[in-house]
């Protein structure tokens, strides 16, 4: 088991450059004027993803299984589902997706043990089917992004967007480790001067394997990705949707006529 | 008209028709309630809510039985079949979603149909018990939508539910022995949601059909009243018929399916496009699980309770709080008595009442947006500005609102299109 995921693990992320090299050459623009603001911007960070790509939440799926199903389940979504929806074929999906044991039909449990986890990290991980819906992609975006390197941690990383976070920092090798940069702010609260100490800016302390930009694509893929976990029917809600809304409009456009016709005789 | 026979039954009316009118009064019905009932010509914009709520309600009803064949109440299986139904149930999420932004478009009509109420008067005499009727309905509603969004058993299900049932608790004396009975255990559990289903499902839906059908059998006593505020049936040409009345059949049928037309616009658009419209219809903290141990950051209802919620909010001791939330709801009960103007429509009511009625539809929606903030520092004194406001409107009104009033015309106006 412990061979298997590791060697999917060395996959995903030879793939993930080789995409990155084709794939992510549209992408990089876009992320790098994401990247411009200052870092201590971080809050108003956007993930800006969309999920009818499909090919994004595809990379997701894949980075998911990698990176995030060792600890976190989808109980909610099932193998099937995710390749019909996201147009995986069935041979690639039992090959490269579904972990050895499962059947296609099986919702996505991790194998980690509840119980043990607890002990582990001090709470299970949470389920994520529907971690996009409860707390919003901006806020996974900004979770993914945020993360430090903190010796106070057990874990040893740290995060802006949730402070004290029981995970580990699971993609660090890819980001490379940095360092949170604070500055001491006083201002006055009444007559009491107050000493804060308030996030500036990030130092990469060592390269990752992928690059800055690369890294931010990878986040906003899975991003992307919990996004359509979250919400599976939402393409498909949005393209009915625009036949509905037609439908109605000629629909009172005829009920306005109709209306007309019979209040001409009215004075 | 055909003639009638002595029977009862229409002369021209053969074939199954005739068999079945001999035996159900269905054209009598017909006549007496469509085609012969006569409704004022002038009616504007403001008349299209009554109808839409009877649209909504039949929505309500359809999508919530269909919800109800997959939804599996229990603290350990409601959010699973919730989620069930959103995801593996064929067009699962679309009859969620219709209910859920049926629940908020509920009160949206309700509110715009009670807000026509006071623009012309329609609660003043004769049409009190109408009035009454309506309330009863809206006060059903709110017990019906409450108990209904505990249902998915959300981590704010979880929470609203705590906070609402709790204020139960603050009635002296009997209080805590009230709150026990209405939770069926010590804190909010599979007992509660279990009941909630059950009136949700079963006694509410019957009780509020019952009243709407009241709320009817009262208008067609009194007929409608009409933005000028003046009784058509005064009016009335040789033939007996109101002269400023035409029948609701086929008249305001086509219209209200014009009205139908245009809200289902607005509400596929919510439906398909934003169906928590930001998490004012769904809240965000509702797509995680009931969680006793964790607390969401603010607990606020849906925003159709929010300027109740306010006034709660704004008042520092918490018996008082809920006492004047009590009041804020049961003061509407009281209003065809506080009205005391010698005309029913705002047209022709004195500026007091022109600006006592303006100044009370900002508050209730300054309120409703102030108890989706959390409840500090400014927020808070706002609150208490507008609460002051919101009861001055009830209160004041005995001396406010027979002030200038005008003379109303003879007959209603009318500019034919």
């Amino acid at each position: 088991m412990r061979t298997k995921m590791g060697s999917s693990l060395r996959a995903a992320v030879l793939a993930a450059v080789v995409l990155a090299s084709g794939g992510l050459a549209a992408a990089e623009s876009g992320a790098a004027k994401e990247e411009a603001p200052a870092a201590s911007d971080w809050q108003h960070w956007h993930a800006n993803t969309n999920v009818t790509d499909l090919a994004s939440a595809q990379r997701g799926a894949r980075n998911f299984v990698s990176y995030c199903l060792g600890c976190h389940s989808l109980k909610y979504e099932r193998w099937s589902r995710l390749g019909t929806d996201l147009a995986i074929p069935q041979k690639l999906l039992e090959r490269d997706l579904i972990v050895p044991g499962d059947k296609a039909t099986d919702y996505i449990l991790t194998t980690m043990p509840a119980a043990d986890a607890a002990t582990w990290f001090g709470k299970t991980p949470p389920d994520l089917s529907l971690i996009a819906r409860s707390r919003g992609k901006d806020y996974l975006y900004q979770l993914l992004k945020t993360f430090y390197v903190d010796p106070t941690r057990p874990t040893g990383a740290n995060n802006l967007r949730l402070p004290a976070i029981a995970m580990p920092h699971v993609l660090s090798e890819l980001e490379g480790p940095k360092a949170a940069v604070f500055r001491d702010v006083t201002h006055k609260e009444g007559s009491e001067v107050v000493h804060e100490q308030v996030f500036d800016h990030f130092e990469q302390l060592a390269p990752g394997r992928l690059t800055p930009a690369e890294y931010d694509a990878f986040v906003r893929d899975t991003v992307n990705f919990l996004d359509y976990v979250g919400e599976p029917t939402q393409a498909a809600r949005r393209s009915l949707g625009v036949w509905v809304v037609l439908f109605l409009l000629l629909f009172t456009w005829l009920a306005w006529m109709v209306k007309h016709e019979y209040w001409k005789d009215v004075h | 008209m055909a003639a009638t026979l002595p029977d009862g039954t229409h002369a021209d009316k053969k074939g199954l028709w005739g068999w079945i009118n001999k035996r159900l009064p269905v054209s009598e019905f017909i006549k007496d309630q469509l085609t012969g009932y006569y409704a004022p010509k002038n009616f504007n914009i403001w008349y299209f809510f009554g109808s839409l709520a009877l649209v909504v309600l039949v929505l309500q009803l359809v999508t919530g039985i269909f919800l109800t064949m997959f939804y599996k109440v229990g603290e350990t299986t409601s959010f699973d079949s919730v989620e069930y139904i959103m995801r593996e149930v064929n067009f699962g999420w679309l009859i969620r979603y219709l209910h859920s932004t049926g629940a908020s478009a509920f009160f949206i009509v309700v509110y715009l149909h009670m807000f026509r109420a006071f623009l012309y008067g329609s609660y003043k005499k004769p049409r009190e018990l109408l009035w009454l009727f309506g309330m009863a309905v809206y006060l059903a509603l709110m017990a019906e939508a409450f108990m209904g969004y505990v249902l998915p058993w959300g981590n704010m299900s979880f929470w609203g539910a705590q906070v609402i049932v709790n204020l139960f608790g603050t009635i002296p004396g009997i209080g805590p022995g009230l709150v026990l009975w209405i939770r069926g255990d010590y804190g909010i559990a599979d007992a509660t949601l279990n009941r909630f289903f059950a009136l949700h499902v079963v006694a509410i839906p019957l009780a509020l059909l019952l009243l709407v059908v009241l709320h009817l059998v009262a208008l067609r006593r009194t007929g409608s009243n009409n933005p000028d505020g003046i009784e058509i049936k005064e009016k009335v040409g040789p033939d007996g018929k109101p002269l400023d009345g035409i029948p609701f059949h086929p008249y305001y049928t086509v219209k209200d399916v014009f009205g139908v037309g245009v809200f289902f616009i607005l509400f596929a658009i919510i439906v398909f496009f934003i169906p928590t419209l930001g998490g004012l219809f769904l809240e965000s903290p509702n797509f995680d699980p009931a969680n006793p141990m964790s607390t969401p950051e603010h607990i606020a209802p849906v925003w159709y309770f929010t300027p109740f919620y306010a006034i709660l909010r704004a008042v520092p001791d918490q018996r008082m709080g809920a006492l004047l939330m009590f009041f804020a709801v049961v003061l509407f009960l009281f209003v065809p008595w506080l009205d005391r103007s010698p005309v029913k429509s705002i047209r022709y009511k004195g500026l007091p009442s022109k600006v006592a009625l303006t100044l009370f539809a900002i508050s209730f929606v300054a309120l409703g947006y102030l108890g989706l903030q959390p409840a500090e520092g400014l927020y808070v004194v706002l609150a208490r500005i507008f609460a002051v406001i919101y009861f001055l409107f009830f209160i004041l009104m005995p001396w406010y609102s027979p002030l200038g009033a005008k003379q109303p015309p003879e007959r209603v106006t009318y500019h034919a299109h």
